[in-house]
């Protein structure tokens, strides 16, 4: 009674699922591109052409996943704790700070890899400040979390721009951003990991804080459901009533997930600057904390799921560019609505075709779904 | 009479795998009472809810007074005639009682003639089945036996002729209990016809012309009342002979263990739920605390186990003190051997997402013995997961399984298991057998009892009179945070039954 729907095996819980969700947002995206008067299937050809087609495709699309990680797993770890923190986009730019601090500093004297685990702890650091206190107006205050990041969104906009237009820019420039870094602070390229299948590369600005995304995944894996501070995250995000009664301090455990979360989108600035620019602009984070959230959502906040959504969206914001090149009829505003298309149905729409997929599973096969075994041998 | 309200042929129902109602067939004559018991997750629910057209059946057939009814929808049930007073009572409580009978029969756009008309039926209705209401009360402000009154009154008003009543008297005193009882008697010889759904057989003996055993999707027999008993009953609702009542020896009480003094909590809004109450509890004892819901026992053992702030008092645990209006910590309180077996297990005692293994430590989590440096120790926590499936007989044996995937007497167990396997010296257990099979009951009353004989303190809260009476050595009766009387385990339920309705007390202060 309690369970109106019976279990799926996991294959088709994780894998079977997303897909047909990912298959239908892309049918009804063909749909959008028919209206404007294109070939639906060019524009897909085109589009997965353009992600995974050349080395340099590749490669870009793996950039943008790099960011999208980071952004998607400190999405993940709030949501693990019930907390929805809509500020790593704040978090993420504020984060710059860090960067260039770190970078301005020691880019004539330190070697890359040295000023790079600096730049990764200033980053972290200022990410983690910037979500401490909405934290602990949450924990303490009860102010929402929600309200309180997407304001911190703003805060963090406007003193990244008052510092770029005035402390950070050089005398004489017109561009509201720092210097260029010089060799000590820009990270070595993975481009050549790509050229080893074959593939070419001309230039793309895969670099090094992938490998460094990746590891932030296994740690959160491990994080979450390995270690006591994750069984506490989870049990909390589970049931505030529960935690209490287990005693897990509400307050500590809102501030210390926050900081997690805020340190995991801090890191997503090493991307764009020290991995691309090799400078720290306005509004470089552009938005990139937000599809964090989508990416969280899709991937259900499990690590393997969010590079695999990362990805995903590396080859949208990839794949689109090049679609809106090559069919001027569908515009980059074109490729946000396939992008929103994928989160309404992957995200938003995650159980539609669920209870269908279930009664399918459950015709098919009644043992595999197990359920009935489990309730009816009840004690 | 003679002919049928209700009946039912060949009722299926699945949800995916799970077959919820096997091949159902019920007849329930015109005019009657009939009783429908069986354990959770026997399938009542689920045939009422098809009945009052929550859900559809796969496949069956339904006729109301000999005619097939295509029931869809709750709104065709009605047409029919058929009302139901859900356990949890569907009422906006912030409405008058008025509003909430016209609620969803307004008729008109405007609100004035609808409501007079209700009110003179009303009238009518408390004429003829003595049910007085007062028409213009605030919901909230009444008591739950009354809102209860005012749900029977909404079925009625809409025309029913089927009254369905699911576990009506689960929130009820004894004395509103009998109340209720009487109205049904009343509405028998009106002619309206009731079903009766509950898992207390006692009840079904007392009132029931006829009453239908239900287990694991099917319906395994339908008796005339007059012509079993209780013990049948059980048997037939577990498919096996079942002890109703534990047995244990006399108690040994040694030391005192915990000694609550003084002790006042406020709850959020600030009203005084717990009012200057003071008690001990005994090495090798059951304390049993009896009340009537809502009246501060939940925030009574809340208070000593650290999760709800108290105002003022004192509580000793071994002689030393527990801060209750500071700093008092679960955690910490755990250390010290105080076990708590929470009352809503669903949203305190167990995280229902998580595996069985993770809600078997949670509270331990911090435990050397689920370490292994920085990380959780898996395998040790699995381990002792499967040791404790096996001790306590939590089926299906799965520790991978998903918490929520339980039935309620099996998570009862996971939190028994995990609680009493601590070896503390003071249990603290509220409810304990709420929602439980009963099978599982038979079976947590002799952990208690044997937790007590191994010298633990035990205090138990519990809204089942007879789960108190059976288990508790002291019995102490709450009534709006007052610690009302103290009873020896031979004190008759009517006489608990008064002080559970505050009569004594009332009496006391005219």
């Amino acid at each position: 009674m309690s369970t109106p729907y019976a279990k799926l095996p996991a294959w088709a819980d994780y894998g079977l699922i997303p897909l047909i969700n990912l298959a239908v947002a892309f049918i009804v995206a063909g749909f959008v591109v028919l209206l404007v008067g294109e070939n639906p299937f060019r524009a897909a050809a085109i589009l997965v052409e353009g992600a995974f087609g050349r080395g340099q495709g590749i490669a870009f699309t793996l950039y943008y996943a790099t960011t999208f990680i980071f952004t998607g797993l400190s999405v993940a770890v709030a949501v693990h704790c019930g907390l929805f923190n809509i500020g790593t986009e704040g978090q993420a730019y504020i984060a710059g700070l860090g960067v260039a601090v770190v970078c301005l500093t020691f880019d004539a004297t330190l070697p890359w890899w040295l000023t790079f685990p600096l730049a990764t702890l200033a980053a972290a650091a200022m990410g983690a400040l910037w979500a401490l206190l909405p934290a602990y107006l949450q924990a303490k205050r009860g102010s929402h979390i929600v309200i309180t990041t997407i304001m911190f969104n703003f805060i963090a906009a406007s003193i990244m721009v008052y510092l770029l237009v005035g402390m950070l820019k050089p005398v004489g420039s017109m561009a509201p951003q720092t210097r260029i870094f010089l060799e000590g602070a820009q990270l070595p390229k993975l481009n050549w990991v790509i050229e080893l299948f074959g593939a070419r590369v001309r230039s793309a600005p895969l670099n090094i804080s992938f490998l460094l995304a990746l590891l932030m995944a296994f740690l959160t894996w491990v994080l979450i459901w390995r270690t006591r501070l994750g069984y506490e995250i989870r049990t909390y995000g589970h049931s505030p009533k529960a935690a209490r009664y287990a005693g897990i301090s509400e307050t500590r455990i809102i501030i210390i997930t926050m900081m997690i979360s805020g340190a995991l989108g801090g890191m997503m600035a090493l991307n764009p600057t020290m991995g691309d620019q090799h400078n720290v602009a306005i509004d470089f984070v552009s938005g990139a904390g937000f599809v964090g959230i989508a990416v969280a959502l899709m991937g259900r906040s499990h690590p393997v799921g969010i590079v695999l959504a990362a990805i995903l969206f590396g080859m949208l914001y990839q794949g689109g560019a090049e679609l809106a090149f090559e069919m001027p009829a569908i515009s980059r505003d074109m490729i946000v609505i396939i992008q929103g298309l994928v989160i309404l149905f992957a995200g938003a729409l995650e159980h539609m075709f669920r209870p269908s997929i279930q009664a399918l599973f459950a015709s098919f096969s009644p043992k595999s779904v197990g359920m009935a075994a489990a309730k009816g041998k009840g004690a | 009479m003679g002919q049928a309200a209700i009946e039912l042929i060949g009722i299926n129902k699945s949800f995916g795998a799970v077959h919820a109602n096997r091949d159902i067939n019920l007849e329930i004559p015109r005019g009657t009472i009939h009783g429908i018991v069986g354990e959770n997750g026997a399938g009542k629910s689920t045939l009422m809810s098809i009945l009052y057209g929550f859900y559809q059946a796969d496949s069956g057939e339904i006729r109301v007074n000999g005619k097939p009814a295509a029931i869809k929808t709750s709104n065709d049930a009605i047409a029919a005639g058929i009302g139901m007073v859900h356990q949890h009572f569907m009422l906006v409580e912030n409405f008058t009682v008025l509003e909430n009978i016209i609620l969803g029969a307004e008729g008109e756009a405007l609100l004035k003639t609808s409501i007079a008309k209700a009110r003179s039926e009303l009238h009518r209705l408390e004429r003829e089945y003595g049910l007085e209401v007062d028409p213009d009360a605030i919901i909230e402000e009444l008591p739950v036996g009354i809102q209860q009154r005012v749900e029977i009154l909404k079925a009625l008003y809409r025309g029913a002729e089927i009254l369905i009543l699911d576990e009506p008297t689960g929130v009820l005193t004894p004395a509103e209990a009998d109340h209720l009882f009487r109205i049904l008697k009343q509405l028998k010889e009106q002619g309206k016809t009731v079903v009766l759904i509950t898992h207390k057989l006692r009840e079904i003996m007392a009132i029931t012309d006829n009453v239908s055993v239900m287990r694991q999707g099917t319906m395994v027999a339908t008796r005339e009342t007059k012509k079993t008993t209780v013990e049948e009953l059980a048997e037939l609702m577990v498919g096996r002979r079942v002890l109703l009542r534990v047995e244990k020896g006399a108690a040994n009480p040694g030391a005192v263990k915990l000694a609550v003094s003084n002790l006042t909590v406020r709850d959020q809004r600030g009203v005084t739920m717990v009012d200057d109450v003071s008690f001990d509890v005994r090495a090798g004892e059951i304390v049993g605390i009896a009340g009537v819901a809502g009246n501060g026992q939940s925030e009574l053992i809340e208070a000593i186990s650290g999760i709800r702030r108290a105002l003022s008092g004192s509580v000793l645990l071994d002689g030393t003190p527990i801060d209750v209006t500071g700093t008092a910590d679960p955690g910490e309180l755990r250390d010290r051997g105080l076990a708590h077996v929470p009352e809503d297990r669903h949203h305190v005692g167990l995280v229902l997402a998580f595996e069985e293994n993770e809600n078997s430590i949670l509270g331990y989590h911090d435990d050397e013995r689920y370490r292994k440096g920085l990380l959780l120790d898996i395998d040790a926590i699995r381990n002792d997961a499967k040791s404790k499936i096996e001790g306590y007989d939590i089926r299906p044996p799965d520790c991978r399984l998903k918490t929520a995937n339980f039935s309620g007497g099996n998570q009862q167990k996971i939190v028994l298991a995990r609680e009493m396997e601590q070896d503390p010296g003071v249990l603290i257990v509220g409810q304990p057998t709420r929602g439980v099979d009963v099978g599982a009951i038979e079976f947590i009353h002799k952990r208690l009892i044997a937790m007590r004989d191994q010298g633990k303190a035990v205090l138990l809260i519990s809204v089942e009179l007879d789960e108190i009476r059976s288990l508790s050595d002291r019995i102490l009766v709450m009534f709006a945070g007052r610690i009302v009387g103290e009873r020896g385990p031979e004190a008759s339920e009517g006489e608990l039954g008064l002080l559970m309705a505050g009569v004594e007390q009332r009496e006391a202060a005219e």
